[in-house]
C-alpha cells in the first residue's frame, strides 16, 4: 500500500514537471507547478519530514505559485500567453540536460553511499527548532535578513514612479 | 522503492526537466519556474540524504528550509524585475532585455 502510494507520488511529481516545462500554455504550467510541489511535499512525508513538507505546501503553494500566478496574469494579454520559440535550439538544450541527467545517474548507481541506520519516525518540529535557535543561529539571522531586503527590494521595484 | 536511490533519481529527473526549462523558455515567468524545480530537486536532495546517510541530527532539514527562504526572496525579486521589463519594454521575453548591449 505505501509501495503503491509512493510510485503514484512519484509519478504525479515528475508527470506534472514534464507538463511545466513543455506546456505551450503559460497557465498549465503554473498549474501543473501546483501538482509538482504538491508531490514534493509528498514526498517530504515518506521521508518523515513533516515540517518541511508543512513549510513546503505554506511558502511554495501558498505564496510563491500565487505570485508566479500574478506575474503570468500581469505580463500576458489572455488572448495570446503562448510561449514563443526557445533561444536555443530545443534539441541542443535537450541533449545537454539529457547528458547532464545520465552523468548524474552515472554517479547515483555507481557510489555505495555511506547509510547508516535509517532515521526512524520522530517528531521534527523541536529538534529543528532547537538546531535554528544555536548552531544555525548566524544563518537564522541572515535569512532574515535577506527577507527584509528582498521585501524592500521588490516593493521599490514595482511602485510606481511619481516625479 | 522507499531507498536513497529511488529519491536521488526523481530529485535528477526533476533538475533535468528544470535545466531544459530554463534553457528553452523566453518568457521570463517560465524561466523561474525551471529555476523553482532545481531549487525543489535540491531540497528533495538535503531530506533525502539526511534520512538514508546515518544522521543523528536534522542538519538536512535545516538547510532544506533555508532553500526555501531563499526562493522565496529570490520569486519576489524576480517577479518585481519581471514586471519591470514588461512596463519598459512591453514583453517579456528576455532575449529581447538588451538593451545595455553595444
Amino acid at each position: 500500500m505505501s509501495q503503491l502510494l509512493f510510485i503514484l507520488i512519484a509519478a504525479l511529481t515528475i508527470a506534472s514537471a514534464f507538463w511545466v516545462v513543455f506546456s505551450k500554455n503559460l497557465i498549465y504550467s503554473a498549474v501543473a507547478l501546483l501538482f509538482t510541489l504538491f508531490g514534493v511535499a509528498g514526498l517530504y512525508v515518506f521521508l518523515y519530514a513533516d515540517f518541511i513538507a508543512a513549510t513546503q505546501i505554506i511558502v511554495y503553494v501558498g505564496g510563491i505559485l500565487v505570485l508566479i500566478i500574478f506575474g503570468v496574469m500581469l505580463t500576458n494579454k489572455i488572448a495570446d500567453n503562448r510561449i514563443s520559440h526557445s533561444s536555443l535550439p530545443r534539441f541542443m538544450a535537450g541533449m545537454i540536460s539529457f547528458f547532464i541527467f545520465i552523468l548524474m545517474m552515472t554517479v547515483v548507481f555507481t557510489t555505495t553511499w555511506h547509510t547508516g541506520e535509517v532515521q526512524s519516525s520522530q517528531g521534527t518540529v523541536a529538534l529543528i527548532g532547537e538546531m535554528i535557535l544555536t548552531d544555525y543561529l548566524l544563518p537564522f539571522e541572515v535569512a532574515s535578513l535577506i527577507l527584509l531586503a528582498a521585501l524592500m527590494g521588490s516593493a521599490l521595484l514595482s511602485r510606481k514612479k511619481n516625479g | 522503492m522507499d531507498n536513497l536511490t529511488s529519491y536521488l533519481v526523481i530529485s535528477g529527473i526533476l533538475f533535468s526537466l528544470g535545466l531544459f526549462g530554463v534553457m528553452t523558455r523566453r518568457n521570463g515567468v517560465a524561466v523561474l519556474m525551471g529555476i523553482e524545480l532545481i531549487l525543489n530537486a535540491a531540497g528533495l536532495n538535503f531530506i533525502a540524504f539526511n534520512r538514508f546517510g546515518g544522521m543523528h541530527r536534522l542538519d538536512g532539514h535545516v538547510f532544506s528550509i533555508f532553500i526555501i527562504v531563499l526562493a522565496a526572496a529570490e520569486a519576489a525579486v524576480a517577479l518585481a524585475i519581471i514586471i519591470n521589463l514588461f512596463k519598459n519594454l512591453e514583453t517579456v521575453d528576455i532575449d529581447q532585455a538588451d538593451r545595455m548591449k553595444g
